[in-house]
């Protein structure tokens, strides 16, 4: 499991770079798209399957299409990767990457203290989850559901047709 | 390493099952559009015909595998891989017969609905990267469709899960033992039917191709083995339907006399010849109309079926 | 909802009716007497032709594939030099039928004539001309034409009456 767990951590960071490094719109979202998956796959590994499988279903499979339809819609060509190429420069950069680098060494000092658990020590089924939600974080859930409908609402809003 | 053996040689089972039974359902399709158009279908090469889609197979090897000079290659490339490798990841979860299945995990329904959705990039991405306004308007179409019908496709499945209390899809097939769950869930059964052609972009269903609209929609550009490929994936797509629905709707494997196996192919074969039959009587809806038929007639009646079901299931729980 | 579960019926019901494919290489397809296929130049009862060579039919033609050299026999009797269809290029609307003033050209309900060669598909007259008077039996032109041609001189037509002479007419 932990060779898993390592390689798809690799595939995740390494496709999240290209993510960044793409000039073709749609070639960087098709690197987030692998990336999301193998954060799900990581999820896997650790044990939460649930957890894993909405990641697909809803990140890489739902959200990431409107991303896609998007895309299509602005129908962006080359004069875009051209402007994309004037962007990308390391005064734009530089900045997210030191503070990005800071990160990493925390989390690698993190690692290396052994305050870390073994991946895969406990399965938690789609029950499991739905308990915990339903129970301790009901509030959060509730929040979480209005928001989403105040979303939805917004949206009809915007998108109505005065019939006259 | 027995084991390890049993469960490799039911993978290259299913997964040769699956490709014998895509072309066979090319034949038996036109076989029975013909019969239902008072025709008869291909009668010549063969015993009614059957060796015909063998004589198309070698003609669509050998055609000119051609990628237009203003596509996007790389991703013109893969879209045509994306629905193959999908629908068939789909099959692994699909129980045939007690013990008789390629994986057994516990979030089954979740990964089936996984793959479903990512299925819908290869529609989207191949449309996009033909780099043609019909490709385009037709990949734009299949990925409003798919999004749309996905959202009711997971919630018209979910009484069926509450129902079992689990996303096993064999503990799922084990709970139907006494009553198929066509009965107590019709609803859902429509539901998911109605989602699950809009899916597979099935004839109905078939905006995102349209071709009296849009030349061939998202695969206009496509020829040779790549259009092949989106071809079979989608009769790949309609064995894949058939088997899921059998599974969470029809009892599975269960039924008296014949082996598990046999009742669960027979279950599978009577879905593929009524979506033949939908081909061959349904014209297809404007787009507008199927985004109403999804969100003002399917969402709300897939929230309804899931609402009662759980009403229902926590009575019967309280009264024990 | 209710129309479109009639729909499926009525499509499986199909399933019971017969088919209406003709299978044609082993099966002979039924053609009708006034099927436009292969044409004809047809001949008098007593077997001469009966195409005068007036150009109508080549002037009716929408695309040309018709083409004739008129002369005259030593009697004064037109006939074809040559009479050229191009099958090629006919698209059997029978516009030459209607124009021919003496139903010599014909179409006939055959269209069985395919060839490898593209050249084989112009017809000569030799080609087009039977032996029998077609649709029309016991027509014969010259029967009710006021003509003058050999054995038959003015006014010995059909419904025909006897030349006036016009120098006796005056009074």
């Amino acid at each position: 499991m932990a060779v898993i767990f390592y390689i798809s951590s690799a595939v995740a960071i390494l496709s999240t770079v290209m993510v960044i490094t793409r000039m073709n719109a749609v070639h960087a979202l098709l690197y987030l798209i692998v990336s999301l998956l193998s954060v799900a796959v990581i999820f896997f590994t650790l044990g939460a399957p649930f957890i894993a499988a909405l990641e697909v279903i809803i990140y890489a499979g739902a959200i990431m299409v409107l991303f896609v339809f998007v895309m299509m819609m602005l129908n962006m060509g080359t004069k875009a990767a051209e402007q994309e190429r004037k962007w990308i420069n390391p005064r734009m950069y530089v900045g997210p990457a030191i503070l990005a680098a800071i990160l990493g060494v925390e989390l690698v000092y993190m690692l290396a203290s052994g305050s870390n658990r073994a991946a895969g020590f406990e399965m938690i089924g789609p029950k499991a989850v739905g308990i915990s939600l339903y129970s301790s974080y009901i509030i959060g859930l509730e929040l979480a559901g209005m928001l989403l409908l105040a979303g939805l609402v917004g949206a009809f809003h915007l998108g109505r047709q005065d019939k006259d | 390493m027995f084991e390890l053996n049993w469960s490799a040689l039911i993978a290259i089972g299913v997964l040769l099952g699956v490709f014998t039974l895509a072309p066979g359902l090319i034949w038996l399709e036109r076989r029975l559009l013909a019969l239902w158009q008072d025709r008869y279908g291909p009668n010549r090469v063969g015993p009614f015909g059957i060796f015909q889609v063998l004589a198309d197979m070698i003609k669509i090897f050998f055609k000119e595998d051609w990628i237009p000079p203003f596509a996007d290659k790389f991703v013109f490339f893969i879209a045509p891989g994306i629905i193959m490798l999908t629908v068939l990841m789909s099959f692994a979860v699909i129980p045939v017969a007690p013990g008789v299945g390629v994986m057994d995990i516990n979030v089954g329904v979740l990964f089936f609905l996984a793959m479903s959705s990512l299925g819908a990039y290869s529609v989207v991405l191949g449309g996009w990267s033909s780099n043609n306004k019909y490709s385009l308007l037709g990949g734009l179409r299949a990925a409003s469709q798919m999004i749309s019908y996905e959202v009711f496709m997971g919630l018209s499945l979910l009484g069926v899960v509450a129902m079992a209390g689990s996303f096993n899809l064999r503990e799922i097939v084990n709970a139907q033992a006494g009553m198929w769950n066509i009965v107590p869930q019709f609803f859902g059964f429509v539901v998911f039917m109605v989602a699950g052609l809009a899916e597979m972009h099935r004839i109905p269903f078939d905006i995102p191709e349209a071709e009296s609209e849009l030349v061939a929609g998202f695969h206009s550009e496509y020829s040779g083995m790549k259009f092949g490929m989106f071809f079979v994936g989608e009769y790949v797509g309609i064995v894949l339907i058939s088997a899921v629905i059998t599974t969470f709707f029809l009892g599975g494997w269960h039924g008296p006399f014949l082996p598990p196996m046999v009742w669960f192919f027979l279950k599978m074969f009577v879905f593929i010849c009524f979506f033949i039959l939908l081909r061959a009587s349904l014209p297809r809806p404007r787009f507008d109309q199927l985004m109403t038929w999804g969100w003002k007639l399917m969402l709300p009646l897939a929230i309804l079926n899931l609402a009662v079901t759980g009403a229902v299931l926590v009575a019967v729980n309280q009264g024990h | 909802m209710f129309s479109i579960i009639k729909t499926i019926w009525i499509v499986i019901l199909h399933m019971f009716r017969k088919r209406e494919t003709v299978q044609y290489p082993d099966e002979e397809v039924k053609l009708r007497p006034r099927y436009r296929g292969r044409i004809i130049l047809s001949r008098d009862p007593d077997g001469g032709e009966r195409c005068v060579a007036c150009y109508l039919c080549s002037a009716a033609c929408p695309v040309d594939c018709i083409s004739l050299q008129a002369t005259e026999d030593e009697h004064g009797r037109r006939y074809p030099e040559f009479f050229r269809i191009n099958f090629s290029r006919c698209i059997y609307c029978g516009l030459c039928e209607e124009a021919c003033p003496t139903y010599a050209i014909q179409l006939t309900p055959d269209f069985e004539m395919s060839e490898a060669d593209r050249h084989n598909m112009v017809y000569e007259k030799e080609d087009l001309l039977i032996s029998g008077e077609g649709k029309y039996p016991g027509y014969h032109f010259y029967k009710v034409a006021g003509l003058k041609i050999k054995g038959k001189d003015k006014g010995e037509a059909e419904n025909e009456d006897e030349p006036i002479d016009f120098k006796k007419l005056l009074p």
